[in-house]
């Protein structure tokens, strides 16, 4: 018999009586304050967030905050120069000189700071872990409040790969000493994207 | 290996030697739990979620073999080649023949449990594949040739001019820095060059979903990640108990699991690998290991919940107190010594006794595992099957025929009591096992039944001692 017969037999065999699943349907968050909640967790977590307008005010924090010399990489062609737009098909070892990635949320979590990136949405897939510093766009309406929101949002899902993404990389493993930074982004900004009703003025 | 481990009590005296690093890995873990509680404390419903993924998880394993039907089609038909091991050989053979068929020879590991388990880098490394463990924690105990000593937390037990010390003789660092954060930069770029010239990754399972055939990963790290991004060929080891039944029952473990682990509200990366990157091949095992076997277990059988946060580990006084590495198992702690009798009774017929039986665990499990009542259970079982340690079964025995018997209970007691007030050198001696690392305390100048005996008045009524009574009061409310 092969291993997987005899495992799969084992498991029948031993495992017990069917119990039933549990209700989920309780499980809801406030829909309320949610840019201002979501701000104050991620903020807490060791990220930085930004209340902008539109994409320019985000390029201007952009190079004002990180070393405009190095290498901008975005999946929004919007933003501009510095930023290079990224291809979806040259070798991901290419990014290892990234100082900035900026790209785009799905959906973002106000009780644990977390944002939702689909592949499509990273570029590719080491894009936001391989950069020295990760900046991620979050559209104020793409904010829910729990994760049982955010799983209904994505349900299925149409991507290969999708990470929750809460913070800059951490390690405690010294002595409990809190070092932001382990093997990826050193820091992480979030941009809320809230444009207003009143038009801004033309530049 | 194969030689006598000595167990839990005779390592944990090696570590308790060091009294001030027992202080310190004391209040380290115990300042974890109380960040865990604080997290806890802001979730309402924490309650109802600890209540709902145990539920969830009783379902799992109440219908295992379908769910891991289901999960195998839905990860095939997304492009993942799904393995099956029944034990440790069968894992580390096919995670070699996967190696060997792509003629490779270094490959970078995130953090799993189960691999070290299955003592995979020893197997590789025999068969001259490199593996470097990519988890700091676990980098540093790979570089001292120790397995880790805590699952969320591999070198906890580690003083950071430990660590210097090891990054100087390994890495090359200057002698004396041990300064976390230098050390972690300076880690980050001899870890980049590994992750950016590995051709396989492997990484552990936290979740796996039937549904949707996917598999998640957490890491504050961000190092399962980098490795397999980055690689050609991804392996992920898990246990067959991983399985979620959809992707919605993801929002409860994921709300649990950081919050419990380390008072963060979620881990900074929660990946959800579904299918290889264009090019890439993607292998996923799943490993039996004993979990079968304890899924037939009913007084047993719910320790396949456990979601490896370790919350228990951390509050427990008897691992904060003795360090990880006495439990002489992979999974050490409260969790560890339900889990290990399982593989090897024999083995690990010390680790239940390794307790207090305080409940703290039972209480911080967040898919509510009733440790401690396992911890009592396997007591029984390791007795009955004959592993209990000789001089354990004699007490038990010398303390049965002394409890059983009201005359001899009366006349040791008194002369126990004597011999404490009037010779206590005869017992605070290194014969005596209870004298270690303690003194042993004045002897009561009366037992209880002289006391009742003085007090009693005949016709039923005790006259309560004004001491005691002013005792009664001083613990009432204010």
């Amino acid at each position: 018999m092969s291993a997987r017969d005899s495992i799969l037999a084992a498991v029948l065999r031993n495992q017990p009586a069917l119990s039933p699943l549990p209700d989920l349907s309780p499980f809801r968050g406030e829909d309320r304050d949610l840019i201002a909640r979501y701000a104050e967790i991620f903020a807490g977590i060791g990220g930085q967030v930004f209340r902008v307008r539109d994409l320019t005010e985000i390029n201007a924090l952009a190079r004002s905050r990180f070393d405009a010399d190095r290498r901008f990489v975005t999946t929004l062609p919007e933003l501009g120069e510095p930023f290079e737009t990224l291809s979806a098909t040259v070798d991901p070892h290419s990014f290892n000189d990234v100082e900035l990635a900026v790209i785009e949320a799905e959906l973002a979590v106000a009780e644990n700071g977390a944002v939702w990136l689909p592949e499509h949405r990273m570029g590719q897939r080491i894009v936001p872990y391989i950069c020295q510093h990760l900046g991620v766009v979050v559209r104020a309406e793409v904010i829910v409040p729990t994760l049982h929101e955010a799983y209904a949002r994505i349900g299925a899902g149409q991507y290969g790969f999708g990470a929750f993404i809460g913070g800059p990389s951490k390690t405690a493993d010294i002595e409990q000493a809190l070092v932001l930074g382990a093997h990826g982004p050193i820091t992480m900004t979030v941009f809320i994207l809230e444009p207003t009703t009143v038009p801004t003025e033309p530049a | 290996m194969g030689n006598e481990t000595k167990d839990h009590a005779a390592l944990a005296e090696a570590f308790i030697r060091d009294e001030e690093r027992v202080d310190w890995h004391d209040g380290a873990l115990w300042w974890i739990r109380q960040k865990r509680d604080i997290a806890s404390r802001q979730i309402p419903e924490w309650e109802a979620l600890r209540e709902a993924a145990s539920r969830i998880k009783s379902h799992v394993l109440s219908n295992l073999h379908d769910y891991l039907l289901e999960f195998e089609a839905n990860a095939t038909r997304n492009g993942i080649r799904v393995h099956w091991a029944a034990d440790a050989a069968e894992h580390n053979a096919i995670v070699y023949s996967i190696l060997k068929e792509k003629g490779i020879r270094q490959m970078v590991k995130s953090k799993s449990m189960l691999t070290e388990e299955c003592h995979l880098n020893e197997y590789l490394i025999e068969r001259g594949v490199d593996v470097i463990n990519s988890d700091l924690g676990e980098y540093i105990q790979q570089l001292d040739n120790e397995p880790p000593s805590h699952i969320v937390l591999p070198c906890i037990h580690k003083r950071k001019e430990e660590i210097g010390e090891i990054f100087h003789e390994h890495l090359g660092t200057e002698k004396g820095v041990s300064d976390p954060t230098t050390l972690t930069r300076f880690a980050r770029r001899h870890l980049r060059d590994v992750f950016i010239t590995r051709r396989a990754a492997l990484t552990g399972v936290n979740f796996a979903v039937a549904e949707t055939g996917e598999y998640i990963v957490c890491t504050n790290e961000g190092n399962a990640d980098m490795g397999a991004h980055l690689s050609e060929v991804q392996i992920a080891s898990m246990g067959i108990e991983k399985i979620v039944p959809k992707k919605a029952h993801m929002g409860i473990f994921l709300r649990l699991l950081a919050r419990s682990a380390t008072g963060q509200p979620i881990t900074i990366y929660s990946s959800h690998f579904k299918k290889p990157r264009e090019g890439q091949e993607m292998h996923l095992i799943l490993v039996d290991m004993g979990r079968s076997r304890q899924l037939g277990r009913p007084e047993f059988r719910d320790s396949l919940k456990c979601i490896k946060c370790g919350a228990c580990m951390n509050t427990c006084p008897v691992y904060r107190k003795s360090g990880g590495l006495s439990y002489h198992n992979t999974i050490s702690g409260p969790i560890g010594a339900i889990l290990a009798p399982n593989l090897d009774m024999k083995k690990h017929a010390d680790l239940p006794f390794a307790s207090t039986l305080c409940g703290s665990c039972s209480n911080v499990c967040p898919v509510k595992i009733n440790i401690h009542d396992q911890l009592y259970q396997w007591r029984q079982v390791i007795v009955k099957e004959g592993y209990a340690a000789h001089t354990k079964v004699l007490g038990m025995k010398a303390m049965a025929w002394t409890f059983s018997s009201p005359g001899s209970f009366s006349t040791l007691g008194k002369a126990g009591r004597w011999v404490l007030n009037n010779i206590p050198v005869a017992v605070n001696n290194r014969f005596n096992p209870w004298f270690r690392q303690r003194d042993m305390p004045e002897g009561p100048k009366e037992s209880f039944s002289e006391w009742y005996a003085r007090n009693h008045r005949p016709g039923g009524a005790v006259d309560p001692a004004p001491k005691a009574s002013s005792d009664l009061q001083s613990i009432q409310p204010e």
